[in-house]
């Protein structure tokens, strides 16, 4: 007799066989959605254990890296910022990349990091490149709180597309999730992608609009340029941050939905798929 | 049916050995593999595994039933499947074929201090632990002192976890686990760290459970004292197939142990090279009569049986002592005796060159069943030449029949000892 109550009655029932652990994956998950939070805030605690500078560091390296692509792409390559300050052009397409990058990297290592939880106790083991991605989330907050920092500091106030701001960051979200679902699964059979993940990370960060506009791209290239998802993502928040010329292209954010989705979805079945080895094999 | 809390049927787990090799180069292999035969390595990719692998069977077939309330112990040589069984009882992997129906929650203590983090200090890691073993923040508020309480921490709440000693993280790790509520209670070998102190708690705990609360418990030990004073039924479990399940917990403990133990037999002779040492070089550890001719393995109850040991003495010393240590068939220590027990003017004197001792066991005082002898040589005060429980050599006993002359007692009766006593009458 199923009851739909939080957590499991004396009566209630579980049948474990091959192939079935499919029916009480989402309950599971559901009852076990604190773990999301106290996996995270592991992560963060010890992260900051024993630093003195402590949560600054999450500051220094979006700042160290803007002022590095501002001096290679904005003096030297003097590629153009629709006449917005580089600086805010620049960090408003590094904001979403970073946490994308960070998510990957973290999500994509997640499960093998914690092998020893994944061997030793049950609990659907989505959370665990899900709460990476959590993890990642915070330190895209506080970079954020810093791009206000800097626009105050530039006078340049936000567009009033700012209120569609949360829908990208979603759209972000979810490009991080699929992406890191996909790799945390392919990395447990496949020690491989340990190497792969920073190339690609490294890669991404130029086929994606950080350092320069999407405008600057040839018109026989969008399309394909647009199946990178974070090419939506990081336009979209160009476009709500800073507006005036920043336009999107609005094919091409279809498509960086369209990624986004197929990349969350099938990453997910694949995941599900394979979670049951995890233990055996990792 | 309706009590039974867990129900396996024909529960067989597969594993693949070979596979892991490849686990490193896995990608190029299989890129390599799809390179040179696509067809067949999209057809092999819905399989799960390629042919060219061992196959192991952790478990095959297995079935029984525990009912609500149960405490089931499980005991099996390493290797027998008893982990794995509890690896897929807790969901960790699934079976290969075969089903388990439970009832109730599940909480596995397979590991001590699962999740724990040693940068994170012992407050912090109560939380993260009860959220990882399953609890709800709520819960783990309520029951956090009494948590505490039972690790007995309180000072150390907020230092490091990596700062505690080994006695202190195993007290907290179980601690947790401990005040998990859920109906089914899944315990692997984790008595096997922590000093007798912390066994007997975590063993009182595990009693409290079961009896005061109603809950299964399912527990897998070396332990057999724990098994034996813990658990209501036995299950055997030997290279993946159940041997046993029964509620004769001495006799299902004393078969585990003779069919894993080595065999000894009443004789033992030094091969020549073992326990050498100028005080008493042992030759020659038997049972045997009074004469000294080697017994039969079995001998009855009334029949004088003595201990022999022959042993070569170099060097005289005062120290010396030597006898041997009594084990019963579940490996309860009995007894030791040494030939230094009699007042000193009555010891036996050994002089350099071939010595023998003898002792008579006593009669008509042990119980029927099989005992085990592990010879003791050691210089009192000063060092262990020959050690039970380590490196000392074992004989065995096996007694049956012969307990009394009376007509009332003709089989074996409860209790370790078995004495004949003497009854009198006595004054008004």
């Amino acid at each position: 007799m199923k009851n739909y109550s939080d957590s499991p009655s004396s009566t209630e029932e579980l049948t474990i066989e091959s192939g079935r652990s499919e029916r009480h994956y989402w309950r599971d998950l559901w009852r076990y959605r604190e773990l999301f939070y106290f996996l995270a805030w592991r992560d963060l605690l010890i992260r900051y254990k024993q630093t003195v500078v402590g949560v600054t560091w999450s500051l220094i390296r979006p700042f160290l890296t803007m002022i590095v692509l501002t001096v290679v792409f904005g003096r030297l390559g003097k590629m153009s910022s629709g006449g917005v300050p580089y600086p805010v052009m620049v960090f408003c397409g590094m904001l979403p990349w970073m946490f994308f990058s960070t998510a990957l990297s973290e999500s994509g290592n997640s499960l093998v990091n914690n092998s020893s939880l994944i061997s030793k106790v049950y609990f659907p083991r989505i959370i665990v490149p899900a709460s990476s991605v959590i993890t990642s989330f915070a330190d895209f907050l506080i970079s954020a709180a810093f791009l206000a920092l800097l626009m105050i500091w530039y006078h340049f106030p936000p567009s009033m597309n700012i209120l569609f701001l949360p829908l990208f960051t979603l759209l972000g979200f979810g490009a991080s999730l699929g992406t890191g679902i996909w790799i945390a699964a392919l990395m447990v059979k496949y020690r491989d992608f340990r190497f792969i993940v920073p190339f690609v990370v490294q890669f991404g960060l130029y086929i994606s609009p950080v350092g320069f506009l999407s405008t600057v791209v040839p018109d026989r290239w969008l399309l394909i340029y647009s199946l990178n998802p974070m090419v939506g993502v990081i336009d979209g928040f160009r476009w709500s941050l800073l507006g005036g010329q920043n336009a999107i292209y609005w094919p091409g954010l279809a498509i960086s939905v369209l990624s986004t989705l197929l990349l969350l979805i099938t990453g997910i079945k694949y995941f599900r798929r394979t979670e049951k080895m995890f233990a055996d094999i990792i | 049916m309706s009590d039974i809390a867990i129900g396996i049927e024909n529960l067989s787990k597969r594993y693949l050995i070979g596979a892991q090799e490849t686990r490193g180069d896995g990608l190029r292999h299989a890129i390599e593999a799809a390179m040179r035969n696509p067809i067949r390595w999209l057809r092999e990719m819905k399989r799960e595994g390629a042919k060219s692998h061992e196959e192991f069977w952790a478990l095959k077939d297995v079935s029984f039933e525990i009912k609500q309330g149960d405490v089931i112990g499980i005991i099996g040589r390493n290797g027998a499947g008893k982990s794995t069984l509890l690896k897929i009882i807790s969901r960790i992997t699934e079976p290969t074929s075969g089903r388990i129906r439970i009832k109730g929650r599940v909480a596995s203590l397979l590991e001590v201090g699962t999740g724990f983090h040693p940068e994170l200090t012992g407050r912090e890691n109560i939380f993260l632990n009860g959220a990882i073993l399953g609890m709800s923040r709520a819960e783990i508020k309520n029951k956090f002192d009494e948590i505490v309480a039972f690790a007995e921490i309180e000072k150390f709440l907020d230092t490091p976890v990596k700062r505690y000693s080994s006695g202190m993280y195993v007290r907290l790790a179980f601690a947790v686990a401990a005040h998990l509520e859920p109906e089914v209670l899944i315990v692997d070998e984790v008595l096997a760290v922590g000093d007798a102190e912390f066994q007997k708690k975590c063993l009182g705990k595990m009693q409290d459970v079961s009896k005061g609360q109603g809950r299964t418990v399912l527990f897998v030990s070396h332990n057999m004292n724990a098994v034996e004073s813990l658990c209501q039924r036995i299950v055997h479990l030997g290279n993946g197939k159940v041997i046993a399940v029964s509620s004769d917990l001495r006799g299902t403990i004393g078969a585990y142990l003779s069919s894993s133990a080595v065999s000894h037999s009443v004789e033992w002779i030094n091969p020549g090279d073992v326990l050498l040492n100028p005080w008493f070089q042992p030759v020659r550890f038997y049972l045997g009569d009074e004469q000294g001719n080697p017994e039969k393995m079995q001998v009855r109850n009334d029949h004088p049986v003595y201990v022999w040991i022959e042993g070569e003495v170099e060097r005289e010393d005062i120290a010396l002592t030597v006898g041997y240590a009594l084990y019963d068939g579940v490996g309860t220590l009995l007894y030791w005796s040494v030939q230094t027990d009699a007042p000193e003017n009555m010891w036996p004197r050994l002089t350099p060159g071939r010595n023998v001792l003898k002792s008579q066991v006593p009669s008509r005082v042990l119980n029927e069943g099989k005992y085990r002898l592990e010879l003791i040589i050691a210089l009192y005060f000063r060092e262990w030449i020959s050690s039970p429980g380590s490196n000392a050599p074992v004989i065995e006993l096996s007694i049956q029949g012969g307990l009394s002359d009376s007509p009332y007692w003709t089989e074996k009766r409860p209790g370790l000892l078995a004495p004949v006593c003497g009854w009198t009458l006595g004054k008004n």
